[in-house]
């Protein structure tokens, strides 16, 4: 399979936990610029899948490739410093840090590039505010900001998101949604995990329906039927 | 009267410096890597001796002889890191305590072996004789203001360290969310590496004062643990500034029971320690 | 099956045979298998804390001393009945237990192991204070108190054997039906799974503090039996951390720590050990140590553990594991997030 113009090509990869099998034989592409969505009900092993990409999962099958060259094996640190970037479920911030070291972290660990702290306080002037502040004391919202901004610092080409939505208010959510496209605007891929399904595929220029470990559905969002889309998330 | 509890007290307060000393790299690797060196006294008293044969064999004088073990000892931790300790962070407790108890007891039995069990001692020349006259009797040895104001200085260095440089946030990131550390690509496992190179810079430093300031023997390392131990937890876990106040607490706890006799002086130590735990087991400032 | 079978039946032997001892061994033989009575129990309470109860101590030579002590105590300072001090030591060790557990528990994993260290160092140090004890270097038992146990010398091995047997015996029993009752159970289940276990609602501070105070007894009688095989006491002998806690440490991981065999297959196999290598000195602790780690890096469950494999049950049946896929995925999809943290 020749993924030279793909970002991202994930070519029947299957992912284990022991001997149960996580991940089954799923191929899934993310074109440079593109906003990718994967949904799929809990436990269906959309986070497994980005794990397996950064280089977190210890037993993975198959082909990963980004700009072409395999992933598989590979630290994370290098996966990193080549242009993927994680902003992981549950946000994971370093509480006891500042909202500026943990931005900083991302600037450190990842490929130096032209997005820098001024584009991030653009983004986020909130956090501008409150940049020495802990941010194990911010709000949710305010705490997944500063993971996104954390993870635009690395200057990542391929940008992973897992479950952003958790947990947070509306309104919030809203607002960071109207985020995605500004990154799709300066050429960044994105693959979006998501439970909620209007939002992710209202951004999505592709999407896959995980069940189970396997891909049951895919396609683009305008094309494919909303109640077909609900029966492949159940698994009806 | 006065002025023999004054130098008493006093006395408690410069050993206090000395025990910070120990607990410091204690602090930091435990508070890091959350584990425990079980053989971090015995890495006290292997630098002492290394100490010693530089001084007896090249007849390099103390201090100079410490300069040059630092560095080492910082390769040295970093490897033992990175290449057997590695190996057990985060895995289950026991395989800890048991993998740093057998390099413990390796250490212990490996000087036997080679120095014997005789007591040895580094001398400090004048620095060691030498007494500051504080006035109203009170009296206090140069070496152990020597030692106490080095036991602030590195608190306060580390301290810069950690809250001021890069490599102390992502010692701080790691020691707050190791896993979150490696999904975003900090590796903790280099990170853990550093930072038990710099904690046997400081076991290269406390060898340093401690290889004067008294005996040693291949035996002694699990007294210099204990210490160590019991001030990291009295001060609280994680708190560096905590560790000097838990050391000048055991160091006076010491001097005290030490006008008695030697067992009495240890005894004061561990009781005054459980009084703490019993009262405020948190420590004293903790972290967590 | 067969080969299980055949293992139970040479076990059931073996039982049979140290039960009998003194009337199949010589003397030698005798004082050879006193001393494994006494370190089987001790490597049972040991397993017990840390392979069930997940309480690493470092600590429990505190208690073999305490229990030396108090029996010198009654027996030879109060003149209390021999064997009612034997009983007496035991519950002067459980009554040290106590506060210590109140201290110690405020602590966590290898702080907690390290607290039981600071406080058997204390109780050493403190003993090397009481005079009628002997003060700092200790003092031999009367020997009045050795005759009590029998005047002939076969007579008096025999009995203090089957003293130290009986030991042994009630220590397996009782921890055989902990580990089939219900606190049991859940200790596995603990073990196995914290969150689970907590979810299924076992009280887990009830059953550690169970068995970190039902240990103590156990260890006081055994410094009791085994001041009886060295006929002295002093500081740095009942209260050595290397005999009675590294050692024993050593012993269970090589056997199979949290398992029930392993006590038993460690301890033989320190024995056969000092046997062919007492010439090493010091490097026999640094080659049992080395040993221990290779081990436990190969097999957690030790010996016993490889073993199990072939055997394919326990030779004394306690639980059931259950299957690696189920496990599998229990850690994928329950787990998912907890299990981050665990790496």
């Amino acid at each position: 399979m020749t993924g030279s113009h793909k970002l991202l090509a994930v070519d029947d990869v299957s992912v284990f936990y022991e001997k149960f099998r996580a991940i089954n034989h799923v191929d899934i592409a993310v074109e440079a610029g593109d906003v990718v969505s994967i949904i799929g009900a809990n436990g269906a092993g959309k986070s497994t899948l980005l794990k397996a990409i950064i280089g977190q999962a210890d037993h993975v099958e198959g082909r990963i490739s980004f700009a072409g060259e395999t992933i598989i094996g590979r630290t994370t640190e290098a996966i990193v410093a080549s242009g993927i970037m994680l902003v992981p479920e549950g946000r994971r911030l370093f509480p006891s840090l500042t909202v500026e070291e943990n931005l900083r972290l991302g600037w450190d660990v990842g490929r130096k590039g032209e997005i820098g702290f001024a584009d991030v306080w653009r983004l986020f002037p909130v956090l501008e505010d409150r940049r020495r502040q802990k941010a194990g004391s911010l709000s949710g919202g305010q705490q997944q900001m500063v993971a996104l901004g954390r993870a635009l610092l690395a200057n990542p080409r391929l940008l992973l998101c897992d479950e952003i939505s958790l947990g947070l208010a509306p309104l919030v959510i809203n607002e960071l949604y109207t985020l995605i496209p500004q990154i799709k605007a300066r050429g960044i891929g994105i693959l979006i995990v998501e439970q909620d399904i209007e939002r992710s595929l209202a951004v999505a220029d592709h999407f896959y329906c995980l069940l189970e470990g396997r891909v049951s559905l895919s396609g683009r969002p305008g094309e494919v039927n909303r109640d077909l889309v609900m029966k492949h998330y159940f698994g009806l | 009267m006065v002025a023999v509890w004054a130098n008493q007290l006093l006395q408690g307060v410069m050993l206090g410096g000395l025990y910070t000393l120990f607990a410091i790299g204690l602090s930091l690797s435990a508070g890091v890597m959350r584990f425990v060196n079980i053989a971090h006294g015995d890495f006290i008293v292997l630098t002492c001796y290394v100490l010693l044969l530089l001084g007896t064999l090249l007849g390099i004088n103390p201090v100079v002889a410490t300069l040059i073990v630092l560095p080492i000892a910082f390769l040295f931790g970093f490897g033992l890191q990175r290449f057997l300790l590695q190996r057990v962070v985060g895995e289950n407790v026991l395989l800890v305590i048991l993998v740093t108890f057998a390099l413990s007891i390796i250490i212990e039995n490996g000087l036997l072996e080679g120095f014997g069990a005789d007591p040895q001692k580094i001398s400090g020349g004048w620095m060691e004789t030498a007494t500051v006259a504080l006035g109203s009797g009170i009296n206090v040895g140069l070496f152990q203001i020597v030692t106490f104001v080095a036991a602030v200085a590195l608190v306060a260095v580390l301290d810069l360290l950690l809250y001021r440089t890069g490599i102390g946030a992502k010692i701080r990131a790691v020691s707050d969310d190791v896993a979150a550390a490696n999904l975003i690509g900090l590796s903790s496992v280099r990170v853990y590496a550093i930072a038990m190179g710099i904690t046997f810079v400081t076991i290269g430093i406390a060898a340093g004062f401690v290889s004067i300031w008294t005996n040693f023997d291949p035996a002694s390392g699990p007294t210099r643990l204990l210490v160590a131990f019991e001030v990291i937890v009295m001060g609280g876990l994680g708190s560096l500034w905590g560790s000097l106040v838990g050391g000048i607490v055991l160091g006076v706890a010491q001097a005290v029971g030490g006008q008695f006799d030697i067992a009495w002086q240890i005894m004061a130590g561990h009781i005054v320690f459980l009084i703490v735990l019993a009262l405020r087991p948190q420590g004293l400032f903790p972290k967590y | 099956m067969v080969i299980l079978n055949g293992a139970r039946a040479i076990f059931a032997v073996g039982v049979v045979a140290m039960a009998a001892a003194p009337f199949l061994f010589g003397a030698n033989h005798v004082v050879l298998l006193t001393e494994f009575m006494s370190m089987l129990v001790l490597a049972i309470m040991w397993n017990l804390l840390a392979g069930y109860a997940d309480i690493v101590t470092v600590g429990q030579h505190a208690y073999v001393g305490v229990g030396a002590y108090a029996f010198f105590g009654f027996a030879a300072l109060a003149g209390f009945n021999p064997y009612l001090s034997i009983l007496l030591a035991g519950l002067v060790a459980l009554a040290i237990a106590v506060p210590t557990m109140i201290l110690v528990f405020r602590l966590r994993t290898a702080y907690l192991a390290i607290g039981t260290w600071v406080v058997a160092e204390l109780l050493m140090l403190a003993s090397g204070k009481l005079n009628a004890w002997g003060g700092g270097s200790g003092t031999s038992l009367p020997i009045s108190i050795v005759l009590g146990f029998g005047r002939a010398r076969g007579d008096r091995l025999a009995t203090i054997y089957w003293l130290a047997f009986a030991l042994a015996a009630v220590a397996m029993l009782a921890t055989y039906f902990l580990l089939r009752s219900r606190i049991g159970i859940g200790l596995t289940a603990m073990r196995d799974n914290e969150e689970g276990a907590a979810a299924v609602g076992v009280n887990i501070t009830y059953a550690r503090i169970l068995c970190f105070l039902g240990t103590a007894p156990f260890l006081g009688i055994a410094g009791a039996v085994i001041t009886l095989q060295k006929l002295r006491i002093s500081p740095p002998a009942s209260f050595s951390i290397t005999d009675w806690t590294v050692f024993i440490i050593f012993n269970v991981v090589i056997g199979g720590i949290g398992s029930f065999e392993g006590p038993i297959i460690g301890t033989i196999v320190y024995f056969l050990l000092r046997q062919y290598l007492a010439d090493l000195g010091a490097w026999h602790l640094i080659l049992l140590g080395s040993f221990s780690i290779v081990i436990i890096l190969i097999e957690k469950r030790g010996l016993w553990g490889l073993i199990r494999r072939g055997l394919g049950d326990d030779l004394i049946p306690i639980a059931h594991k259950p299957s690696a896929n189920f496990e599998g995925a229990a850690k994928a999809g329950i787990n998912a997030t907890a299990s981050d943290n665990r790496q």
